[in-house]
């Protein structure tokens, strides 16, 4: 190889290399395959085997598995580690939980719980648009759109970035569940939003309808893998990652790295909004503890166990841990966090780029065998 | 041999809270000659091309066409077509060449064309693949490159950037003799429609491609001229003869 040679290297390309060059780089099509199978896993095989409880269990682990696939993009490709997006999935979570309230307490009614402070309290004039379930869908994109859009726009535009970056989402993550906590007439407090009658008019207590939103929160799980599968494959996913591992040269290129995160935190913030809007009918509750700093610390765990940077590994990774909490928790109660706090220790170790390298390890190990054989 | 193209600069001055790594620095970088900086250590050439690629901030005046270098950030000094190089070769390492390649060239595209993937290679990729001779190599991930070839994809990178200003600091450091030369023959033939500067230690390789030197010392323009006349030049000496007590200080 040689600069001086390379006017020659266009024309006496060798035979593989121009088959290479007629079929470009290698699609990723084996993902889609992955997906369509993971589809086929959580749309028809759970719902036929499982029971009522265990599906409706699934279905959370979805909800986090969406947030999850939202952090694998920031984090896994962007550098972003969002240890906050507790504050994302409560937006969207809140406003569900707020309209479903309020279809509870019926036209004009005031939920329960304010009732029980003050039966003369009238309805606080930011709840108002949450009787209209039109606005609510449209407020759980656009709520985290803007608030992700502003704040990310101000935290990148100055160059805020690694730990710093990660202690200030976490710090916003408890913040809000402070607030929330603080807040008890308004929004319930720590005792969260509940009792929820129906959804859109479906009544939550069919277990019909309970297994219909399972269905949507699995399918928009697929659909936001499909969404990250198109972002990784395309430019902009290139981009994404040479801004996560050469920021300035990235400036230097003519872009504004600035703006490459911030669009990829704001999918994530999008993505966790629906992922809690989903979780409200499926939980039955959403209280500050699902939105602090443990449980946004949960979410990361779940990606980095997966593997942060690969398609499947943030969603795999949460779908996993969310049923190793249930499991383990149906058994020892407290004890799961030791397990899982353990499982995390040897899997930062020994795999960091997370369970989902682990096929991959094993046939490196294999060739390198063979060829040392 | 020069064309119309080139970066103006007057009275350019960096002052880091009181020590003044450019001051008053007065040059002028032409199209189609290769312009060296060369200087000791600490001699304020590579800062002179941060203060002009928006890295520092530098007072003064300093223009390429109707832009204000001074002025501008440094990803629209790069959009604005004035491209540079760092000392250690900075490659998006997971990336395969055809990719780094490939993100270079998205100044040219729309904002929407970056959520598709990429179908085929486009035509100024490919020419910029093979000036820089790694067409071979188009599959590696850049991190496992040779030295010498990072270097190359830089500047294979500038080429789909389609800078027309190129600041190089120190490309040729670190390269064996053969890689050298090719580098120097790469810059012969991409700089007729070019202003090419520079930044470099070694005076072989200074002697063998430089149309014009600018030496820089403690900040300042000391000499500019031909390599013969830098040569005959005695502050330059005294400079270069001094150089190896007062050397190797900051930069």
């Amino acid at each position: 190889m040689s600069a001086a040679h390379a006017d020659r290297t266009g024309t006496t390309s060798s035979l593989p290399a121009l088959v290479r060059r007629r079929l470009g780089p290698a699609q990723p099509w084996g993902s889609l395959v992955g997906i369509g199978v993971l589809a086929l896993l959580l749309l028809v095989v759970a719902p036929g085997v499982l029971d009522d409880f265990r599906l409706n269990n699934l279905g959370k682990y979805c909800c986090w598995a969406i947030v999850a696939v939202g952090i694998g993009l920031a984090w896994g490709r962007g550098g972003m580690l969002l240890m906050g997006q507790g504050v994302y999935f409560a937006l969207g979570a809140y406003a569900m939980a707020m309209h479903l309230t309020l279809e509870s307490a019926g036209p004009d009614g005031v939920p329960v719980f304010m009732i029980l402070y003050d039966p003369l309290a009238p309805l606080p004039g930011f709840w108002e648009p949450f009787r209209s379930g039109a606005f609510t869908l449209i407020a759980i994109v656009v709520a985290p759109l803007l608030v992700a859009g502003v704040l990310g726009a101000a935290i990148f535009k100055r160059r805020v970035k690694g730990a710093y970056f990660a202690i200030l989402s976490q710090a916003l993550a408890v913040a809000l569940a402070y607030l929330i906590g603080g807040t008890i007439k308004l929004t319930g407090g720590d005792t969260g939003l509940s009792d929820f009658k129906s959804f859109f008019g479906y009544d939550l207590a069919d277990p019909v309808n309970r297994r219909m939103i399972y269905t949507i929160a699995a399918g928009v799980l697929i659909g936001c893998l499909l969404l990250v599968w198109q972002l990784y494959r395309s430019r902009f996913g290139e981009l994404l990652v040479a801004t996560r591992d050469a920021e300035e040269r990235v400036r230097f290129l003519g872009y504004d790295p600035a703006n490459i995160k911030l669009v990829a935190y704001v999918i994530a913030a999008v993505m966790a909004s629906i992922a809690g809007a989903l979780f409200v009918p499926i939980a039955g509750i959403i209280s500050p503890k699902e939105i602090g700093a443990a449980a946004s610390i949960l979410l990361i765990a779940g990606v980095a166990l997966g593997g942060r940077a690969s398609l499947f590994g943030p969603a795999l990774g949460a779908l996993l841990l969310g049923y190793g909490r249930s499991t383990l928790s149906e058994r020892y109660e407290n004890g799961w966090i030791y397990v899982l706090a353990l499982m995390f220790i040897v899997v930062t170790l020994l795999l960091p780029e997370g369970l989902t390298s682990l096929p991959r390890r094993a046939a490196r190990l294999v060739t390198s065998r063979r060829s040392a054989a | 041999m020069s064309g119309q193209d080139y970066v103006e600069v007057q009275g350019l001055t960096v002052d880091f809270d009181g020590f003044k790594a450019n001051s008053e620095v007065d040059v002028t970088f032409l199209q189609g000659r290769i312009h060296f900086l060369i200087g000791p250590n600490g001699a304020g050439k590579t800062t002179l091309v941060d203060a002009l690629t928006g890295l520092v901030q530098g007072t003064g005046y300093a223009r390429y066409g109707n832009k204000d270098l001074l002025s501008l950030k440094s990803h629209q000094i790069s959009r604005a077509g004035v491209g540079r190089t760092f000392q250690t070769a900075t490659v998006f390492e997971e990336l395969t060449v055809l990719q780094n390649l490939d993100i270079a060239g998205g100044v040219h595209r729309r904002a929407w064309g970056m959520v598709r993937a990429r179908k085929g290679i486009p035509a100024y990729v490919q020419e910029a693949m093979e000036t820089v001779g790694l067409a071979d190599l188009r599959d590696r991930p850049a991190g496992i490159l040779a030295h010498g070839q990072k270097q190359w994809l830089e500047i294979g990178m500038l080429l789909v950037q389609d800078a027309k200003v190129m600041f190089l600091d120190e490309t040729v450091a670190g390269m064996s003799h053969e890689e050298r030369e090719e580098t120097g023959e790469l810059l012969r033939r991409i700089a007729p429609d070019r202003t090419i500067v520079v930044i470099e230690h070694d005076m072989e390789f200074v002697r063998k491609y430089a149309d014009v030197v600018t030496v820089l010392h403690a900040g300042k323009v000391l000499a500019e001229g031909t390599v013969a006349e830098i040569q005959a030049n005695p502050q330059v000496q005294e400079v270069y003869l001094g150089r190896s007590t007062e050397g190797a200080t900051h930069e």
